[in-house]
């Protein structure tokens, strides 16, 4: 059976067991199956925060988290795959994204799990505004994203 | 071409998209950069920091010297802050 890569961007919230469940429903080839879940903090850099707010590229987005999942399935030996990622306003403690992964063994599981990630936060087309006390300001890019991303083209 | 703007690009800008016409002399998504930043205050705030800019056509990432010839959508955003 070959793997199917579900993907969602929405503002609802998820249900990551039912996500879980959903990804090994009705089959008996899967052996592992990895789940991330990125939840708002309720602070950034020691400062409270009352939200995020995550815009994102309709379409474009779609199309990098997908051509992501594509390469996951091609490098790594996947039963099945799962992305959501929310947008809109978050508060601390909600959920913002989630990768499940599926495989006959761990290993290529957690492998894929960590490399959509690492490609979600640097190549996806979403970008987070937080709200403090101070105000709004859009979250900058971090050069420890960038890191975690590149060390994957790595032979 | 239709031109679009996310997060901070669009909030500087005003607006989260447009059509606009380049002239020829426009080729490359740096050129066009350097054309939309003199447009006004507005666009040479959005575009003060170039290089930091990242650029899609047809919504694919593309690098700052990539030609503009047939393109139905550029994007211009800051940096990506998913997941």
């Amino acid at each position: 059976m070959t793997a199917i890569a579900t993907i969602r961007i929405q503002e609802a919230d998820f249900d990551v067991a039912q996500e879980i469940a959903a990804i090994g429903k009705g089959r008996a080839d899967i052996g592992a199956v990895v789940s991330f879940t990125g939840i708002c903090r309720g602070s950034e850099n020691g400062e409270p925060i009352a939200a995020l707010t995550l815009e994102h590229y309709p379409g474009m987005a779609e199309a990098e988290i997908r051509r992501h999942a594509e390469e996951a399935m091609s490098r790594w030996p996947l039963s099945g795959l799962t992305v959501i990622h929310r947008v809109g306003r978050i508060t601390p403690g909600e959920n913002i994204v989630l990768v499940v992964t599926a495989s006959q063994h761990r290993q290529a599981a957690f492998h894929a799990a960590e490399f959509l990630m690492d490609y979600l936060k640097t190549s996806a087309p979403f970008w987070k505004r937080e709200e403090s006390a101070r105000g709004s300001s859009w979250i900058e890019a971090r050069d420890q994203d960038d890191a975690a991303a590149a060390r994957w083209t790595k032979s | 071409m239709k031109v679009k703007y996310f997060a901070w690009v669009r909030e500087r800008i005003g607006k989260a998209e447009e059509t606009i016409e380049p002239p020829a002399e426009v080729r490359t998504v740096g050129e066009l950069i350097d054309w939309l930043a003199r447009r006004d205050d507005a666009y040479a705030y959005a575009f003060e920091k170039p290089k930091v800019i990242r650029a899609a056509i047809d919504q694919a990432h593309v690098q700052q010297d990539a030609a503009i010839y047939g393109a139905r959508e550029i994007a211009f955003f800051p940096p990506m802050t998913g997941g």
